[in-house]
Parts: structure tokens; sequence; C-alpha cells
């Protein structure tokens, strides 16, 4: 608690805080300017590698929850026999391990499953209309195959369709590809600590005539070091938050496309994972805040 | 305030000073006097940790300097008053933050020695040139602003590496008046300079003692010369 509280004030003591500490450290022109440069850029993709890894999450759950459960028999069979044929099929599936219920949908049903192609006024009583089983399956599944040899012998008009199973590779992709979308923000953030270390370190020695100054009158490392890391944590800080602002911006308004189709243009956040890019500012300055310090307690270690 | 035993320093091959035994007491008045080149930025770089000695020991305020960590020495540094043979401003900033510097690099609120600053700056004459940038001042604006700089933290010790180096004669004396008036003030004065004849003019009006670095070592004598 004690040290959560020194945190803090020292928080407070960096980015607030007398102005004239700020000043010691001349205004050098490009390594600041590229500091918030970096940062703002490296936040820019941070928040699309996120948004990436949120949307083909969201994708792969939604695929993964559609795989696991359904998938029909159609029985085109000769009218007459198609009752019939239907029956047995049913009772085949109903002792089928894998599968946790079978049943024969409606006219009703099937006339809005077919409305889209042909309008709700389809007079299915007069057309040679499939009937189909609606399977659930359960968590294992059942044995494809073997169901498919089975339902062949004994139902001849069955077909056994698992419209869904295509997709399964689909989902391992989703996955790998969140998977990505995370490597990818750990690496914007090493690279973005490396690049603020350089641009520090060629501060720290482009000021040395400054740092040499100033232990002439008497300041302490630490003093040197916060002047230098305060700089480089306000142009972090301000660099990424211009950044992040500008990506969510462009993210929000992304054109809108149903995302169970187009999983690119599926891209965005969704509720509160709005306020996940929100960090992105922040982490970025405890990451200008860490490679400062340590570059400049590193440099300034030599003798006076 | 300052001893040296036997010390010694050189910057790599051939020795710079050598054998230097000599006491700076408080409230004393030193001239440091040689020829250019013969070392006494030298001598006052090691008096302020600039420069660690070579051989021998250096004490400051009573401390051994070897034993000192970077901490200590930026400590030393706030009790010593220097004023640097390039005076060593930062040049993006305005005089008055440059003399307010040591006061703001060492912790304090700056406020607090704000009366100090003002009677400083009346005492130097620079009143009207606090908002200039060290490029925009004269020899003797510089080295005025210098002086005030080490002055501004109320230090014991004051030590001027050829405060006197850049400006005429007027100027020169009025300098060196200011130091006098430190030392009488009860500071510890030592004034690096090559210039014989500020020397003579000080003779009257403060006892001072002359150190002469010649052949790297340091002879002592009293005011005469
Ligand atoms: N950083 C350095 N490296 C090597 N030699 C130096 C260095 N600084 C000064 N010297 C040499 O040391 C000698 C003494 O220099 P200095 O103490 O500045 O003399 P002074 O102040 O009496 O003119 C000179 O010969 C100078 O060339
Ligand atoms: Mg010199």
């Amino acid at each position: 608690m004690n040290k959560l509280k020194i945190a803090w004030a020292r928080a407070q003591d960096l980015l607030s805080g007398d102005q004239s500490a700020d000043r010691v450290v001349p205004p050098s022109g490009y390594t600041s300017s590229l500091t918030s440069f970096v940062a703002g850029a490296m936040a820019f993709l941070s928040v699309f590698a996120l948004a990436l890894s949120l949307a083909t999450g969201r994708l792969a759950e939604r695929w993964s929850n559609e795989l696991a459960n359904t998938s029909t028999v159609r029985i085109s069979a000769p009218e007459g026999q198609a009752a019939e044929q239907a029956k047995i099929a049913l009772e085949i599936l109903k002792v089928t391990p894998g599968i946790s219920s079978a049943r024969l949908m409606t006219q009703e049903e099937q006339r809005r499953l077919l409305a889209p192609w042909f309008g709700d006024q389809l007079p299915m009583e007069n057309l040679p209309i499939p009937s189909l089983i609606e399977i659930l399956e359960d968590s294992q599944g059942p044995d494809v195959q073997g169901l498919k040899l089975r339902l062949a012998a004994e139902v001849p008009g069955a077909v056994l369709d698992d419209h869904t199973r295509w997709r399964r590779p689909f989902v391992t992709a989703a996955s790998r590809l969140r998977l990505l979308g995370l490597i990818s923000i750990v690496l914007i953030f090493v690279s973005m600590a490396a690049m603020i270390t350089l641009a520090a370190q060629s501060a720290l020695s482009a000021n040395d005539q400054v740092i040499k100054v100033l232990r002439l009158i008497g300041a302490k490392n630490s003093y040197i070091v916060k002047a230098f890391v305060r700089r480089f944590t306000i142009r972090a800080l301000l660099g990424s938050t211009f950044g992040t602002l500008f990506a969510m911006l462009f993210i929000l308004f992304l054109p809108r496309v149903a995302e169970e189709g187009a999983f690119l243009t599926g891209l965005g956040f969704r509720g509160w994972h709005w306020i996940l890019p929100m960090f992105v500012p922040f982490l970025a300055a405890l990451i200008a805040f860490v490679a400062t310090r340590i570059a400049a307690k590193h440099t300034l270690q030599g003798p006076s | 305030m300052i001893e040296l035993k036997k010390a010694g320093f050189s910057y790599g091959d051939g020795a710079i000073l050598a054998d230097v035994n000599v006491h700076l007491a408080k409230g004393s008045f030193h001239f440091l006097t040689g020829p250019s080149g013969s070392g006494k930025s030298t001598f006052l770089k090691l008096c302020y940790q600039a420069l660690m000695p070579s051989a021998g020991t250096v004490k400051v305020l009573g401390k051994d300097v070897r034993a000192m960590t970077q901490d200590d020495i930026a400590m030393v540094r706030r009790r010593i008053g220097v004023v640097h043979q390039d005076c060593q401003f930062l040049d993006h900033l305005s005089l008055a933050e440059n003399v307010l510097m040591p006061s703001q690099v060492s912790g304090r609120d700056v406020r607090d020695d704000l009366t100090n600053f003002n009677q400083l700056m009346d005492w130097v004459d620079l009143m009207d040139r606090i908002n200039a940038l060290p490029a925009e001042l004269s020899g003797g604006e510089r080295q005025r602003a210098a002086l005030a700089r080490a002055l501004i933290l109320s230090p014991d010790v004051i030590l001027a590496d050829e405060p006197t180096g850049n400006v005429d004669w007027a100027m020169g004396k009025r300098l060196l008046g200011l130091l006098i008036e430190l030392n009488k003030m009860g500071k510890t004065v030592v004034v690096a300079t090559h210039d014989m004849n500020l020397i003579r003019e000080a003779k009257s009006e403060v006892p001072a003692r002359v150190l002469r670095i010649q052949n790297n070592s340091l002879l002592v004598s009293g005011a005469d010369l």
C-alpha cells in the first residue's frame, strides 16, 4: 500500500510538477519528435493488432459454436415412401452414439428455410421437397463415415449433410490469426522500447555538455535521469495518445459488414472492448519511462 | 576546508602536478598563479572533484575524495561555489534560470532563494539582464553571472578560475572587489589568475597568500611577490 502511494506520488511528480525541471534538457529537435512519432505509429499499429485479435477471437468462437452442434439428414424419396424412410432414419439416428437428438423438421420450418429463395408463399404441399431431419450432436459428435454407410444401406433416399464441418480449418485459422495479433502487439511494444532506448541514448550523448554542467553545479544523477525520463515519457504519452485516437476513429468508421460473412470487415471493437485500446498510451508511457530510465542510468554510471 | 597532501595529478603521460601539500583554511584568501598551461585549472578541478588525484590525498570539507560517491560529490559541489574559466552555462536558459539552477538541481524550493537572487543580481549589477541568454551577454556580464551562480546557495568556499580573464581592467578590478568582499564575510576564496597586476592590486586590501605553480610543484608564499 505504501509502495503504491510512493509510486503514485512519483507519477504525479513526473507528469505535473515544476516546469523548470523540464527545461533543463534543451528541446532537442529530432530525437524527441522521433520519440513522439515512433510512439504514435506504434500505438496505431498496436490498436489494429488488438482489433484483429479480438475480431478473430470472436469469429473463432462463433464458428466453433456452430460446428459443435448441428448437421442434417435430407431424405429424397418417391412419394409415399418419404414418411417411412424418415421414420427409419430417425430410429437409426436415435441409437447412434454422438448424437444427442434428432428431429424431423415441420413443413412450416422448412418453408422458413426456403423463404429466402422462393418467397414465403411457396406451396410446399405440391412440391417434391425432401424431408429434413435436424441433428444435434453432443460434444464428441458421431462417427460420420459409419453413419453415412448405415444410412445408405437402410435408407436409400437419405443424405447426411454435415454442412458446417468444412469450417473446421477456418476455426483453426482464426485462432492462429488471433495469436498472430497478440504476438504482433508484443513485438510492437518491444520495438517501441528499443527505439525509445536508442532515441534516449542519442539525446543523452547530444546533451553531454548539459549533463556536465548540471553535475558541476551539484545535480545528482537521479535528478538528471528524471529530467530525461520526464521528457521521453511525456513525449511517448502524447504521441501514443494521438496514434491510439487516430486508430480508434479509423476503426469506428470502418464500413460495417455482417461479421459472419467477411472476417476482415468485421474488424473492430464491440462493447466494453473499446476500453482496451485506451490502455495503449499508458503502456507506451510506461515503456518509455522504463527504457529511458535504464538508458540514462547506464549512460550516467561513468565518472563525473 | 580543502587539504592536499602529497597530491599529484597527471592526464596520462607527464605529471601536471606532483607532491602538492597545501591547506586552504576557513576564511583564507589565496591567489593561485603560474604561467598559462602550468596547471592552475587542474589544481582547482582537484578541489571540486572534476578530477581525482593520481597520487596522495585530497580532503574536501573533511572528507577524503577517494571515498566519495557521485552523490557525495554532488553534495560537496553545493557547498563550494565555482566560477569556471569558461563559465559553463546552459545556453538554452536565461541568465536568471542559469543563476538559480544550483537551487533547482539541489531540490530546494527555488522561491526560497529568490531574495538571495535579487540581492545577488543587484550586487553584480545584472538586474536588467536577467532574461538575456548567455550568448547575448558580454564577457564581463558572463563572469559576473557566473559569480552570482556560484553564490546562490551561499557556499562556504569560492573557487574562481581566471574570473578576470575576458574582461577589461576596470571590470577585473570590480570583480576582484566582489571576491574580497566575500572573503570579508568569512568565506574561503581561491582565485586562479596569471595576472600579476591583479594580485598586486589586491595586496593592500586583503591578507592573501599566493600559491605559485612552477615545474609541476606548488610553492606557497606570503602576500609578497
Ligand atoms: N583533458 C586534458 N587532457 C590532457 N591534457 C590536459 C587536459 N587538460 C589540460 N591538459 C594539460 O594540462 C596542463 C595544465 O592545464 P591547465 O590546468 O588548464 O593549466 P592552466 O589553467 O594553468 O592554464 C596543460 O599543459 C594542458 O595542456
Ligand atoms: Mg586554466
